[in-house]
């Protein structure tokens, strides 16, 4: 194409970059901008003279972090999304490798009815667990929100990793058995080394899924500070402090760190894990 | 820290023992039979507990009454079906998947075409792409600042206010505006989605033949013809599963809505709904009568979905 018709495309796209950009970089801005002028000013006033320095500081991090209890939920997100990564990839992984490569009767049926499971949306399942969930003392327990997050994430996790170790050249895995490995040494040595760009796409989409779920967590935890994570106590900042934006671009911006570290850290495996775990829940 | 570690251990721990169980007790011939069932075990009870046990309650809830102590047969449908915030709760959702999916899909779509033909390509990609990174949490935080309201007169903090009041409008408050309210929840999920449509798109077009459209510019066919005749036709199943994935994803709507109105001032979805008769209300029966609609809406969706696409994602 010629060089001046081009033009309009540069244009377009420089347009469509700076809109995406601009929500996060107000965001970002304003929470480093003194409590009084996130306030008083709009935050792309800073672009009048954007190297004096004073006008930015790190107070509305401390308070948040401090006394909005964000450090707690912090902690409580770290808490609750690492065993809910871990759990459904270790009983995923098993169930895989049992439905790909062990022999017994039913089993593409039984793969059949788990795939059939990922149509259930998690609405369906709520009223049922809570109710479970009172009578044996889950409610607000670290440990019921891991297992509602790994039973949740089962169908996708097993799908996914069964259609990868099937297609594992089953030249290996013989020869892995004729020199009397046990499944258990066959799945550790062999298996799980093979299949790891599968487990890590499906481990950054799981760990994303569950460290930006508000719903679950809404449901099974209810809001007892000691163990909401960011997305609750963000959303009670909303509601009680709503006015004070330096806090809440601040707490927003927390919340936003660690996904926005794996974006840029991972990338590769995140459009993986994205692209094929979109459907869920 | 200590719970993380029995968290993540523990499962693993589990597998090894049960394992060992096997192999040392089992004679030969057994022990081939029972150890896929003790690597599928967890699994399964999992899906059965989480999953397969809940769904059939609920269906089962939703003929009972608020308590769940008598049976009311499909009382609880029709009265959903004749409360008037239920009917806004259908018309929004239809309003955000007919926004959602069509917006984000042709301009994922344009996007992924037009950077197709720069040298810069990675830079707009990863800068539209970017915001899935974000929880919808934390994008309705985002957004709600951009739609701050202060009265005329007053300084504004909120960009949209800040651009139209410098254009010499009076200010608006999108968020309670019932005319515009919707529009601007709809715009948080594009601009968190767009980039997922766009990833997806871009890969496809990336596929179709260069010889293709080479040999069609030589027919003598201009950029738009190439785009609508080709490009398009070449890539309807990937469009399809955008789609329908996007659609998916939307049915469930919460977050946004939930953090941003609370589903006041005309913006209730289904999925906010259901919530307020679950905790405020505590009418399960209502409750699980909204889920199983959920549930019949989206197996159709997800059949075209998984039929579509799911090999192709899965190499």
């Amino acid at each position: 194409m010629p060089r001046l018709a081009r033009t309009p495309i540069h244009l377009a796209l420089i347009t469509l970059s700076l809109l995406w950009t601009l929500p996060s970089l107000g965001l970002l801005i304003s929470s480093i901008r003194p409590p009084a002028d996130v306030l008083s000013s709009g935050w792309w006033t800073v672009f009048q003279h954007p190297f004096e320095f004073t006008q930015y500081s790190l107070e509305n991090y401390r308070a948040v972090l401090g006394a909005a209890g964000m450090g707690q939920a912090l902690l409580n997100s770290f808490t609750i999304a690492i065993p809910a990564t871990v759990m459904p990839i270790a009983i995923a992984a098993f169930a895989a490798y049992a439905l790909a490569w062990m022999e017994f009767p039913g089993r593409q049926w039984l793969f059949l009815a788990i795939v059939t499971l990922l149509v259930v949306p998690l609405q369906m399942t709520f009223i049922p667990l809570l109710r479970a969930y009172r009578d044996l003392g889950l409610t607000g327990t670290f440990a019921g929100v891991w297992l509602a997050h790994t039973g949740y994430s089962l169908p996708l996790g097993i799908y996914l990793l069964t259609n990868y170790i099937r297609a594992l050249p089953q030249d290996l895995i013989e020869a892995a058995a004729v020199d009397g490995a046990t499944h258990l040494k066959i799945f550790t040595r062999v298996i799980v080394p093979l299949s790891m760009p599968a487990i890590a796409s499906f481990a950054v989409f799981q760990f994303l899924w569950v460290w930006n779920d508000l719903l679950v967590a809404l449901v099974f935890l209810g809001g007892t500070p000691t163990v909401a994570p960011l997305t609750i106590t963000l959303t009670n900042l909303v509601g009680s402090r709503g006015q004070d934006w330096h806090l809440l671009t601040a707490g927003a911006f927390v919340t936003m760190t660690v996904p926005l570290l794996v974006f840029f850290a991972l990338q590769r495996y995140f459009v993986r894990g994205l692209l094929a775990g979109s459907v869920k829940g | 820290m200590l719970a993380i570690l029995v968290g993540s251990g523990g499962v693993v721990a589990l597998f090894y023992g049960a394992n060992a169980l096997v192999e040392r007790f089992a004679p030969g011939r057994l022990k081939g039979r029972i150890l896929p069932w003790v690597y599928l075990a967890p699994a399964l009870l999992l899906l059965v507990a989480y999953l397969v046990i809940p769904t059939v309650l609920t269906v089962y809830v939703s003929l009972l009454d608020a308590r769940s102590q008598s049976f009311v047969g499909f009382s609880n449908y029709i009265s959903l079906f004749a409360d008037p915030s239920m009917g806004e709760a259908f018309r929004n959702n239809i309003f955000w998947l007919v926004g959602v999916t069509g917006v984000s899909v042709s301009l994922g779509l344009l996007i992924a075409v037009l950077a197709d033909r720069v040298g810069y390509e990675p830079l707009p990609k990863t800068l539209i792409f970017l915001p899935m990174a974000i929880s919808f949490v934390g994008a309705s935080v985002i957004w709600k600042f951009i739609y701050a309201f202060r009265p005329a007169g007053t300084a504004q903090i909120g960009l949209l206010n800040g651009v139209i009041t410098s254009l010499g409008f009076e200010p608006v408050g999108w968020l309670v505006e019932r005319s515009l309210n919707n529009f601007a929840l709809i715009a948080i999920m594009i601009w968190l989605q767009t980039g997922f449509c766009m990833v997806l798109l871009s890969a496809a077009v990336k596929g179709i033949p260069q010889e293709m459209i080479e040999a069609a510019r030589i027919d003598g066919a201009n950029e738009v013809q190439i785009f609508w005749r080709i490009v398009v036709p070449m890539i309807r199943s990937t469009i399809l599963v955008v789609s329908t994935t996007t659609v998916l994803l939307v049915l469930k709507v919460f977050d946004i809505v939930y953090v941003m109105t609370a589903g006041n001032q005309g913006t209730e979805v289904i999925a906010s709904r259901m919530f307020k008769e679950m905790f405020s209300f505590r009418h399960y029966g209502r409750g699980s009568a909204i889920a199983v609609m959920l549930l019949l809406a989206v197996i159709p969706i997800m059949v075209v979905n998984i039929r579509e696409f799911r090999q192709p994602t899965t190499r």
